[in-house]
């Protein structure tokens, strides 16, 4: 290869100011940016999985304890945060239709409803969280479980294997609402920019990419919702 | 503080685009970022290896008289730590992966080069974090961090040190996550996946294994860390938890964890192999297959570590079943690369001395693997030196001399200078020498009965002169590596000279100049030639000088 | 990601059956089915994340197939954990 002048002169200008230098076309940076965001939900749904796992396991071997723990906690409140985030998936895709169809309020208004029932499932999830809190049901010195397993009042609540369960509930749902807030974040730059009409059908990735992280997040609470609240409530 | 510094006359590379600590801490180019990370890995290199030697140095003598008990308890978890997770796994993807990748598949960086950046920022906290740890006493659980020792029963840094690989962890992740982007969407007209060079090939299945497997260790740490914190019991029997279920999701990451370390060393091999023979390799499909069957029935193995731990026999059963099955892949591997060599044009530059260490060391190494894979050899065998000298014939004189190999093959395409050749084969063979004098005991030994993580074996003294040999060969190999550290150095100053393809190899990476400009290419380039093309290439590798 | 753009209708039909499905969950863990309810809330679950998955995550308009082999790998890859863990803890008492 001959001595080549400067190289920073030879590759071509682009007019989009969106599209990175090290890019051959706006395609090929929306491709790369959607692949990783999918690569990185594949990585979030083994995160996750590793707690599926222990819970499994543990559902497994102490499966009265577990529908005790469930029993106990609010399925009025868990019910309404499920419907809380499908509705907030439900604004994230209409932001990013509104983006691809170039609809600047419409993206913003989204944006902010989604955001706003992101605040209320929050809000919920701290409700919930105080009453497990005034209850002793946060594992620890303080932990106290009384009562029987559903359907068998001669078998008393092992306390150790209840704990079990509240330990995994709180981490699994603090681990959510961790990327709850994370994605919280993520719109509120979105928004910013949104508001300054960055985003268009020229360029709409980033709304994109952050409702694919949203979506995920709502996938999780699908699954946390009945694995969590609705063991054995039929007793 | 940027300023241009390419002087007139003066070709620019991406050394001297920009002069200035900010430009080299906040750069996004590949191939800056890949000696952001050499530097950081062999610092962390000489630390890891630097317990290794006092844990050498305790065996000399059966009795524990150089350290106290607590103390060798920390030397060896440090010494597996450190190297695991701050040398062997990102030395070759975030080092000779980052530069060369996008330079082989005719790409101007990564795909995603600030995350690039993100990650060696990810890598140095994860290891200040590390240092911490050490500095402040260490950890005593075994690299493993096994419960509820780790999590009820020691009070040293358990939680920083959880936390430093936790963060290193999501390093690993994010280069993972670059190189399948890149792979997928960054690919120069006209290199197709079948003409990728195996190097490429090696660093898209290592990706797997690092986005699949390294959130489940992250998980499983950040569990410990709770359970530490908040005296949960996930992980402790007496309090209702179960043990085994921390080992079956520690080593559901630190199984292929190994084959995370290795397979780039592999993709390293071929490009060698290939290069000093001067032949196609044998086999490209099959080669490509094995790396990603490698990745794959690599994640369906791992409670090998768990036979004597309590799992179920017939889980026992079908991971040991399995676990042979993992072999096969690998023995297709060294099967081409030795028939790739059969009937070429040898030379015996230095990469080749380490390449055909690699095949016969790794071949050992793996062979080994498949004695301990059988339940009732394991019985026997299990936390013994059989077992430590297993895996590092697959680590050390696999994985590190690969990495040896390729760094000495692209030094002169990453300094732009040639390393002194004879200093080269003095080093590999004091490596290679030092190597198996330091291990091939210690696979006795364990036959023999010598437990692992042992500070003191009194009751054995028979032990000792295999332990005694050992521990030489250990200072034949510290030497061996600290050759390469100078002279490498030295040639930055005083090396000549490199041409843009010193070796006549085949490759993208040897068609640009040494070191390469910041874009790589002047022109996107266009392939129309299939990998390896050695049979179009004339001139046999230079002479060394 | 596609350039279709979805209707409006889609988006609200979709939402209409997460929330039903939703309420259906709900209603059924109350009924006694014995071993099968877990079958039946995860199955309306993963129903519920196949349509989140495939409309409004727009992966059934995805011009490429490897979108899907992305989500199918993380999948198998989880089942593969799940399962081979199960398998010891199954069978740990049949010796």
């Amino acid at each position: 290869m001959p001595n080549s002048p400067v190289a920073t002169a030879n590759h071509e200008a682009h007019d989009n100011p969106a599209l990175l230098h090290h890019f051959a076309s706006e395609q090929q940076q929306k491709d790369a940016a959607s692949l990783g965001m999918w690569v990185f939900l594949a990585t979030e749904i083994m995160f996750f999985g590793g707690m599926f796992c222990a819970y499994l396991v543990y559902r497994y071997w102490y499966f009265g304890d577990f529908g005790a723990g469930s029993q106990s906690l609010n399925v009025v409140l868990g019910g309404t945060n499920t419907a809380v985030l499908i509705c907030s998936s439900l604004t994230v895709a209409l932001a990013v239709r509104a983006a691809q169809l170039g609809k600047q309020t419409t993206v913003v208004v989204c944006l902010i409803l989604t955001m706003l029932f992101g605040v209320v499932f929050l809000g919920i999830k701290g409700v919930e969280y105080h009453d497990k809190f005034v209850e002793h049901h946060v594992p620890g010195a303080s932990f106290h479980f009384p009562g029987h397993i559903p359907s068998h009042p001669d078998i008393p609540i092992n306390q150790q294997h209840a704990q079990i369960f509240f330990s995994l509930y709180f981490i699994m749902t603090g681990l959510h609402a961790l990327h709850m807030i994370v994605g919280l974040g993520l719109f509120a730059v979105i928004t910013y920019y949104a508001m300054r009409k960055r985003y268009g059908p020229h360029y709409c990735t980033p709304v994109e990419i952050a409702g694919l992280y949203w979506h995920f997040v709502d996938i999780i609470w699908i699954y946390l919702f009945p694995l969590l609240y609705l063991i054995d409530r039929h007793k | 503080m940027a300023t241009a510094a390419v002087q007139p006359g003066e070709r620019e590379t991406y050394l001297n685009h920009q002069y200035g600590i900010k430009s080299w801490l906040l750069t996004v180019d590949h191939k800056r970022i890949a000696l952001l990370y050499l530097m950081g890995i062999t610092f962390f290199f000489f630390i890891g290896g630097f317990f290794a030697l006092l844990i050498r140095l305790e065996l000399l003598t059966p009795a524990g008289d150089l350290v106290q008990a607590d103390t060798y308890n920390k030397l060896f978890t440090m010494h597996g730590q450190v190297m695991v997770f701050f040398f062997l796994i990102p030395a070759v993807p975030a080092v000779l992966g980052n530069f060369l990748i996008p330079i082989m598949i005719g790409a101007k960086d990564l795909a995603f080069p600030r995350i690039n950046l993100l990650s060696w920022y990810l890598y140095m906290i994860g290891g200040v974090l590390m240092l911490y740890t050490i500095i402040n006493g260490g950890v005593d659980t075994g690299w493993t961090f096994y419960t509820p020792l780790s999590t009820e029963f020691l009070n040293t840094h358990v939680i920083t040190a959880g936390l430093a690989i936790f963060v290193a962890g999501f390093s690993s992740i994010l280069t993972g996550l670059n190189f399948v982007v890149t792979t997928h969407r960054m690919r120069a007209p006209g290199m197709t996946w079948s003409r990728l060079p195996l190097f490429v090939w090696a660093h898209y299945a290592t990706s797997i294994i690092q986005l699949l497997g390294t959130p489940v260790l992250a998980i499983t740490l950040l569990l410990v860390v709770c359970e530490r914190l908040f005296h949960l019991g996930i992980f402790n029997p007496a309090l209702g938890g179960d043990p085994l279920l921390f080992q079956h999701l520690f080593w559901f990451y630190s199984h292929p964890a190994v084959y995370i370390m290795i397979l780039p060393g592999m993709g390293i091999v071929s490009e060698i192999v290939c290069c000093f023979s001067r032949k196609r390799i044998f086999g490209y499909q099959a080669m490509a297959l094995a790396l990603l069957g490698i990745a794959v029935v690599g994640f369906l193995v791992w409670a090998h570590h768990m036979f004597v731990a309590g799992i179920s026999l017939y889980a026992a059963l079908i991971f040991s079943l399995l676990s042979y099955f993992v072999a096969v892949p690998s023995a297709i591997k060294v099967f081409n690369w030795t028939a790739t060599m059969y009937n070429g044009s040898i030379s015996y530059q230095t990469p080749m001395l380490y390449a055909f260490g690699f095949v016969g060391l790794f071949t050992i190494g793996g062979l080994t693997g498949l004695f301990l894979a059988s339940l009732g050899i394991d019985v026997h065998v299990t936390d013994t030196y059989f077992v430590v000298a297993h895996f590092h014939y697959i680590m050390v004189g696999g994985m590190v001399m690969a990495y040896l190999g390729g760094m000495h093959f692209w030094w002169p395409k990453i300094s732009g200078r040639m390393y002194p050749e004879g200093w080269g084969r003095l080093a590999a063979l004091l490596v290679f020498v030092g190597f198996n004098l330091t291990f091939f005991p210690q696979f006795i030994l364990g036959y023999m009965g010598m437990p692992r993580r042992y500070w003191d074996y009194s009751h054995s003294p028979e032990f000792q002169i295999l332990n005694v040999l050992s521990t030489a060969g250990a200072t034949i190999l510290a030497v061996g590596y600290l050759l390469p550290m100078i002279y490498f150095l030295w040639s930055m100053r005083y090396g000549k000279p490199a041409p843009a393809n010193p070796w006549n190899a085949a490759g993208l990476e040897w068609m640009v100049p040494s070191p390469p400009p910041t874009f790589n290419f002047d022109e996107e380039p266009v392939v129309t030639w299939e990998a390896y093309n050695y049979d179009e290439i004339k001139e046999e590798v230079p002479v060394a000088q | 990601m596609s350039e279709h753009v979805s209707s409006l209708k889609l988006y609200i039909g979709i939402w209409l059956a997460l929330l039903a499905g939703t309420l259906l969950t709900v209603i059924a863990a109350g009924i006694d089915l014995g071993p099968f309810n877990a079958v039946v809330a995860l199955t309306i679950a993963t129903i519920k994340a196949t349509l989140v998955v495939l409309f409004f995550m727009h992966v059934k308009y995805a011009h490429e197939k490897l979108t899907k082999v992305v989500i199918i790998s993380a999948l198998f890859w989880l089942a593969i954990l799940l399962a081979l863990s199960m398998a010891d803890y199954t069978t740990r008492l049949w010796s």
